[in-house]
């Protein structure tokens, strides 16, 4: 037993964060996404950094690295709140790692480790895909079969989500285009479960930031001529948020040792659905309490924590909401 | 990082676990209230096997079993379902001698606490005292070689079975900072002008008393650490293996029983998925209770004041799973079984009050860990 992480995920989680805090700021987050969305001098940087090939395998440029190995470079991404689509890259390349011909392989993982190359995923020929846009290509999902299509022929309609991630409402019913082999919803469900164990911990990222601000918030912000964090009424609810964030922490943890070690689906999809169903109930609580002990000032677009809000709330049902994997859980 | 136990500890909670279940008789098994005699014979079994006090230092019966060893016997202990080990002889009044206590009283009371000779209760709150507990009024007034101890203690859980209490009393009434003028007491619970009076719970249960003092000569030599020093005593205490608090043995095996009373709403989705949050939130309290102890290995240091949410989570699990209980049962059952699960939700409710309320730990993690 042991819950520190390893000196190179110590290494790398540091420079992610201190690459963050001098190139992503919220103003340049905020640039960013008045732009058009995404930013390839970033992207360049996450592959300088080594990211976009940690989850590839070692015989394609890649690192060979699993969900413990992303989990504190998702905690940082949430931290500063990245908008890069990084997530649906990885959970797409490890669909072609996985059921890839030889070829493909070779044709797609080196560049994506070199960051040539981005993914995403389309759970159907029509339907919105997260990081559509900036892709190369997509892995599509069409009943029992994968696909790759070059994403320049896919009709897409751009827009950014409620958390200004970009995105696309795809159509691309009748294209011609490569099959993976394996069966898709084994396949799928194993990239889903592995994408969902990030997310968790992007989402534990993303609270410790919330919880931090507003604490921040309550020991600067004065009124009856005392800081409010005097009060006590605050004080119990911001315990509370700290709670939430650790208990939601644990079952991040558990999702990403699972999705990289056990074999067995049921035991995996178990833990994941676990793990979600704690990280949504914290980012729902986590996200209302930081713009309620903000005051106004939550409310304002001008205001980090308002955006952590729309994350939070995205996050939250994305991948499953707590419903989703309530049922899920007992099922299995 | 890597949650799993190494298999050295694997096989350590193996070995525990076969022992407990050779030695914990079935009698002794999933009651709700023990005896003086029940909860005295477990506490002999174990230490006649060695283990009645793992954290004490291997001179006085310590086994000298590492961190993750000592939360591991305990989570079993509790996986058991055997009577408790009463806290206030072995990790309360003991830890206290071994810290403060002269040569003397180590050699006197110690060794009656491991082998379950004396049982123990505690003398903290007072009617008028606590969450506030330095406001405490019972007083000690020295004479000679003794003092002289007057007063009220309530709340004193099993002090109708104790022989001695440790008691916290103010020796010096007139100092400004009232935290200095308190000490620690042992005292003989046979002492004349004692008297013990029952309070029953909400559940008809007597666990919990009120102790009268009336005139009660206690020698000097029974004092603790320096007259006035009480406070540290008892602050030191407050750091004291905390790490159990979750109860995260316990709370498995009521989880345990718990689906199997709930086999028959199987079907009844909203309490399916309440049962679902309450396990999920004991698997992640389990994981967050690894991270303090892993925590606490990496940096040889104590536990911080954030060890508090192991008390408010773990306690909230505890009633969470009797509240669910309650649920399987009839609301106008008669039968013996469905009025002991119900009257197991009332009893739990004392967990989120005792051992320092819940909202008192809220004050404490926001002051010591949040700078509030």
């Amino acid at each position: 037993m042991n819950f520190d992480y390893s000196e190179e995920q110590q290494l790398l989680a540091d420079s992610v964060r201190r690459f963050l805090q001098n190139k992503y700021q919220f103003e340049d987050r905020k640039r960013i996404i008045d732009g058009q969305g995404w930013s390839p001098e970033v992207w360049a940087k996450f592959a300088e950094m080594g990211l976009a090939g940690l989850p590839l395998p070692a015989d394609y440029g890649g690192f060979g690295g699993g969900a413990l190995d992303l989990m504190s470079v998702m905690e940082a991404f949430g931290e500063a709140l990245v908008v890069e689509p990084f997530l649906p890259s990885v959970m797409a390349a490890r669909l072609v790692a996985r059921a890839g011909s030889e070829a493909q392989k070779r044709a797609l993982l080196p560049a994506l480790a070199e960051g040539r190359l981005r993914l995403a995923f389309a759970a159907s020929p029509k339907g919105n895909v997260v990081g559509a846009p900036p892709a190369g290509k997509l892995v599509l999902q069409d009943g029992g079969d994968l696909f790759l299509i070059d994403a320049a022929e896919v009709k897409m309609k751009p827009y950014r989500t409620l958390d200004n991630m970009l995105a696309a409402e795809i159509d691309a019913s009748g294209l011609k285009s490569e099959r993976l082999s394996g069966n898709a919803e084994t396949l799928v469900g194993e990239a889903v479960d592995f994408a969902t164990a990030l997310a968790c911990a992007e989402a534990v990222g993303v609270m410790k930031f919330a919880c931090d601000a507003t604490l921040e918030y309550l020991k600067t912000r004065k009124q009856f001529g005392v800081p409010i964090g005097t009060f006590q009424a605050l004080q119990h609810r911001i315990v509370d948020m700290f709670i939430e964030c650790e208990q939601a922490r644990s079952m991040a943890c558990l999702a990403c040792s699972k999705v990289d070690s056990v074999e067995n689906p049921a035991d995996r999809a178990r833990a994941v659905s676990a793990a979600k169903i704690r990280v949504s109930d914290a980012a729902r609580h986590v996200s209302q309490e930081s713009v309620q002990l903000h005051g106004g000032m939550g409310m304002s677009e001008e205001l980090k924590v308002s955006h952590a809000f729309r994350r939070l709330t995205v996050l939250a049902r994305q991948f499953g909401d707590a419903d989703h994997h309530l049922e899920r859980f007992a099922s299995l | 990082m890597d949650l799993n136990y190494s298999a050295e500890e694997l096989a350590f909670r193996d070995q525990v676990r076969a022992w407990l279940a050779a030695s914990l008789p079935a009698e002794l098994k999933d009651k709700g209230h023990y005896s003086r005699d029940e909860l005295l014979a477990w506490h002999r079994i174990l230490a006649k096997q060695g283990w009645v006090a793992p954290a004490w230092p291997k001179e006085w019966g310590g086994t000298g079993w590492n961190l993750v060893q000592r939360y591991l016997f305990e989570e079993e202990l509790g996986y058991a379902g055997g009577p408790p080990l009463i806290p206030f002889g072995l990790s309360m009044c003991a830890p206290v001698l071994l810290r403060f206590g002269s040569e003397a009283q180590k050699k006197r009371f110690l060794p009656r606490i491991y082998h379950g000779e004396d049982f123990w209760c505690q003398g903290y709150s007072e009617p008028g005292s606590g969450s506030d507990l330095a406001s405490l009024k019972t007083k000690a007034v020295r004479k000679n070689d003794h003092y002289v101890v007057n007063g009220q203690k309530t709340w004193t859980t099993l002090a109708h079975y104790a022989d001695w209490i440790f008691c916290l009393v103010r020796t010096d009434p007139t100092v400004e900072k009232r935290q200095e003028g308190i000490s620690f007491l042992l005292i003989d619970m046979k002492s004349p002008g004692i008297t013990v009076r029952p309070l029953i719970l909400m559940d008809g249960a007597h666990e919990v008393n009120e102790v009268f003092f009336d005139d009660v000569e206690v020698p000097a030599q029974n004092r603790v650490h320096e007259e006035g020093r009480g406070w540290t005593v008892a602050k030191y205490l407050l750091g004291y293996e905390r790490m159990n608090t979750g109860r995260i043995g316990e709370s498995k095996r009521q989880l345990a029983k718990l689906k199997e009373l709930a086999k028959n709403k199987r079907n009844d989705v909203r309490f399916r998925d309440r049962l679902s949050r309450l396990e999920i939130e004991l698997t992640a309290l389990e994981i967050t209770n690894l991270r303090f102890l892993d925590r606490m290995r990496r940096t040889g240091q104590p536990p911080g004041a954030d060890v508090s949410m192991l008390k408010i989570k773990g306690t909230e699990i505890q009633q969470g799973l009797t509240e669910l209980a309650v649920e399987c049962t009839d609301p106008l059952a008669g039968d013996e079984m469905s009025l002991a699960l119900q009257k197991k939700y009332l009893s739990m409710r004392k967990t989120t009050i005792y051992a320092g309320s819940n909202e008192i730990q809220r004050n404490i993690i926001a002051k010591m860990t949040l700078g509030l």
